[in-house]
């Protein structure tokens, strides 16, 4: 098991190291140049050429790159072309939020899906069923931004209970906490809820029919008992799966659910830095991004052992 | 089951009840916090660095400048007490008021101003303008400082004074010692209110307090010049990038001002009693049509007359700006309600648009179907919707135009180049300045005539340069009047450098309770009072 991980992180670096090459690339190939930007309407060709050169932009492809992956070698992602900060400052900056909403949607949809998804499979085909599958439905087809400006419009705006943006630290109370982190995890969180609640019923529904699941009833045990100690115990692994999958489809949906509440989080750093091609930021979130990705799977990896003994690393 | 669904609404009331009072309670903060939703997210802090105006707007609440403009555009002293002018104009004399501080406890020193101006002097037109005509900028003593220039430069306090990016912003001298095409490390400046560094946190919010130790002027506010006060304790810029969200954040009263709703949601403001929606900058932004002058087909002056006999102002104003009382049609290249505004030689914009009359220059042209690749920012409505106008009425009159979209980032990039458009060139974008930026000969760039060291689209003029040397050497406002009226005809007739779509104010929308607002064509925050 341990060398399973410790090959797991190894093999993470190519993987990283790959992802540096092509993000690298894609950026730089890509149109657009900051020192344009920077300089403004009223700039000339040479302000732009000068500016460009006092960034190092006027240098060799390769010659950007190696300075960049040295740079990284020694832990350090940069210094933003615009505002003139650390990355990793940048980055620090932004990730409680983020962290913050991707945990709390999880653990919402999470609560919110299993129970619902085990509910769907035990009474299949009952009104509770089609309830279930009508609310994934909606889950999956509304938008993010959609449901995000349904909630505040009725509870910023039509009654005034929450606020309409913004976020507050655990650290500022847990109450204006949660009245901040409310809405949008449950904006993003409905998507997830569904995938989760759909995932688990037809997961249920597989090994509900299997033979030990009647053995089980036939033999008199609790409904409750058959249906958490034996059926979402024995469907749990597809259900983890998918959990896992969703962290990274979470990470795209943060970009639009941050901009919607204006969370400063690493979605929004990511979308302002593309417009403006702050190219250090980009490079430096997308790295972190990756990194969290893999560790992600690794973890979801690691998590069926726990589910399922007769999988071995 | 009735009972259960019960007792889960009072318990989703009950904590949304919770929530909203821990949330009001957050809401109430001891400090008078002024919260403002500026037009842009705050990225740089250098003002000479680059030329964004959310810096510009920056640099005003931070720095503070020797020479403001008042609504008059008549330059007015602000940190300069006293000055003198030798009689052969060609020596100036400027001592600073007692008592300025910069935010760290140092006084101002002469040293300090005569620093800043030259590293202004390396980045701003106008101020390249100015140091070809200095001889010496020498400090006499600490509050004193001279200017000795080769030849007289009367717009010499008017470029001091210089309203828009790059404003001429004081800065302490080991600052202003940086390189003018790298930024400043830091924001210490000596302006009404201090940048809370610590709390920056670009992409979402910008702190300021009021600085304790700025001493105001005694004269009345009026427009950047006159009397600083911060009446409240601390500003905070909210960038708000949605800008539903962004109006839903001042209806709620989570935000005191938005400075640029677009023109679609200003009708959500109007409903609500304790929002005022008003436009507080009297003279607004020109919408502009540049073409590239060295490329086919626009480097032919029929041609370019053909698209200026296509231009229907009413149509891009609609398309850009909205409601009609936001916008006017306005031909003059100085701007309409400005010192130089004048109908000179802007017949075609005037009575136009005269489709049959551009057929005809076309056809005189000797246009063969050259395709003409237009520009296009969809993440700029502005931009865009004028764009689509161009797009229609180029295409109306059978010329081979292809709208190329991006966003801005890539516009801006590609207008740097100078290629054919088979070659990745374009050969009309669209863009839009503020009146600061366009309102004289001295500070409106897509004016000049300097071919390769012109702006974007390279137009050369000779006789317009000519002209605007005279303007800068005019002895008085009648002179410069003239002088712009004959650089405006000289424009319409034989270069047409760009065409204005119109002049347009953007609304801005705040809080009833703010009371205070000065009137000008750049956002001051000092003076607002917060009730």
């Amino acid at each position: 098991m341990f060398a399973y991980v410790i090959r797991r992180i190894l093999a993470t670096i190519p993987v990283m190291a790959v992802v540096a090459l092509f993000v690298f690339a894609l950026l730089h190939l890509s149109p657009g140049d900051p020192a344009t930007i920077i300089a403004g309407d009223t700039a000339t060709l040479e302000d732009i050429a000068r500016i460009r050169a006092k960034l190092g932009l006027d240098q060799p492809l390769y010659v950007q790159f190696v300075t960049w992956v040295w740079g990284l070698l020694h832990g350090d992602l940069g210094i933003s072309i615009f505002t003139n900060l650390p990355v990793s400052k940048l980055i620090a900056q932004r990730v409680e939020p983020t962290i913050t909403l991707t945990i709390s949607t999880l653990i919402a949809s999470v609560l919110a899906a299993i129970p619902m998804g085990v509910v769907a499979a035990w009474k299949a085909g009952s009104w509770i069923d089609r309830a279930v599958m009508v609310f994934a439905v909606l889950g999956f087809s509304v938008p993010v931004f959609v449901l995000a400006y349904v909630l505040i419009y009725v509870f910023a705006i039509a009654t005034d209970l929450l606020p309409v943006q913004g976020f507050i630290s655990i650290d500022g109370g847990l109450g204006p906490f949660l009245s901040h982190i409310v809405m949008p995890t449950f904006a993003l969180g409905a998507v997830f809820a569904a995938l989760i609640a759909r995932m688990t019923r037809a997961s249920m529904l597989d090994v509900l029919a299997q033979d030990y699941i009647r053995t089980a009833q036939a033999k008199g045990l609790a409904n409750d008992k058959v249906l958490i100690g034996h059926a979402l115990k024995n469907a749990a692994v597809p259900i983890a799966t998918i959990i896992g999958i969703g962290v990274a489809s979470l990470i795209s949906g943060v970009v639009v659910t941050e901009t919607v509440f204006a969370i400063p989080g690493l979605g929004r750093l990511t979308v302002d830095a593309i417009l403006r091609r702050d190219y250090p930021i980009i490079q430096g979130i997308i790295l972190v991004f990756s990194a969290a990705y893999v560790l992600i799977n690794l973890l979801v990896d690691l998590s069926y052992t726990l589910l399922d003994p007769r999988i071995r690393y | 089951m009735i009972s259960f669904i019960r007792i889960s609404r009072a318990a989703v009331a009950a904590l949304l009840l919770s929530l909203y009072w821990a949330s009001a309670a957050w809401a109430q903060s001891p400090q008078r916090t002024l919260r403002f939703i500026p037009q842009a997210d705050l990225r740089s802090i250098d003002p000479i660095w680059t030329t964004a105006y959310v810096t510009r707007n920056f640099g005003y609440l931070v720095f503070d400048t020797l020479f403001a403009l008042d609504k008059d555009f008549k330059p007015q002293p602000q940190m300069v007490d006293r000055w003198t002018v030798s009689d052969d104009k060609l020596s100036y004399r400027f001592t600073l008021r007692d008592g300025l501080k910069w935010h760290d406890g140092r006084p101002v020193r002469a040293a300090d101003c005569v620093a800043s101006l030259e590293r202004w002097g390396k980045r701003d037109t106008l101020g390249q303008k100015l140091m070809e005509a200095v001889g010496e900028m020498r400090t006499v003593d600490d509050k004193t400082f001279t200017i000795g220039l080769k030849a007289p430069f009367p717009l010499l306090l008017d470029a001091l004074g210089k309203p828009s990016s790059n404003v001429p912003f004081m800065m302490a001298e080991r600052l202003a010692k940086t390189d003018a095409f790298q930024q400043i490390p830091e924001a210490i400046g000596s302006g009404p209110f201090k940048f809370v560094r610590e709390e920056w946190e670009p992409g979402h919010k910008a702190v300021f307090v009021k600085n304790p130790d700025y001493v105001p002027r005694e004269e009345a506010p009026s427009f950047a010049a006159g009397s600083k006060v911060a009446k409240v304790d601390r500003v905070e810029w909210l960038y708000i990038p949605d800008t539903a969200t962004a109006a839903a954040a001042l209806n709620s009263g989570e935000a005191d001002w938005y400075e640029q709703p677009p023109a679609d949601l200003v009708p959500v403001f109007t409903a609500n009693k304790d929002i005022v929606v008003a436009t507080v900058d009297p003279l607004g932004n020109h919408g502009i049509l540049r073409f590239n002058h060295i490329q086919p087909p626009f480097n032919n002056l029929q041609l370019r007359q053909a698209v200026l006999n296509l231009v229907d102002q009413k149509d891009y104003m609609g398309a850009a700006a909205g409601d009609p009382k936001y916008w006017k049609t306005c031909a003059a290249l100085f701007g309409c309600a400005t010192p130089f505004e004048t109908n000179a030689g802007a017949d075609a914009l005037l009575h136009g648009p005269n489709p049959a009359a551009a057929k005809e220059l076309i056809q005189k042209a000797g246009y063969k179907g050259e395709k003409i690749v237009l520009l296009s920012a969809t993440d700029q409505p502005i931009v865009q919707g004028q764009a689509l106008v161009t797009l229609d009425a180029l295409r109306k009159v059978g010329l081979n135009v292809e709208l190329q979209a991006s966003d801005w980032g890539t516009l801006i990039t590609r207008r740097a180049s100078k290629e054919p458009v088979e070659k990745g060139g374009w050969s009309i974008f669209h863009t839009w300045t503020s009146a600061p930026d366009f309102f004289s000969p001295a500070v409106n760039l897509p004016l000049r005539g300097n071919g390769e060291k012109a702006w974007f689209g390279w137009p050369t003029d000779p006789r317009i340069e000519e002209l605007i040397d005279s303007w800068f050497k005019a002895p008085d406002l009648a002179a410069q009047k003239k002088l712009a009226a004959d650089i405006q005809v000289e424009a319409y007739t034989n270069d047409i450098p760009y065409v204005p779509t119109g002049q347009f104010v953007v609304p801005t929308a705040y809080r009833r309770d703010l009371k205070g607002i000065i009137v000008a064509p750049v956002v001051f925050l000092w003076n607002v009072d917060k009730k």
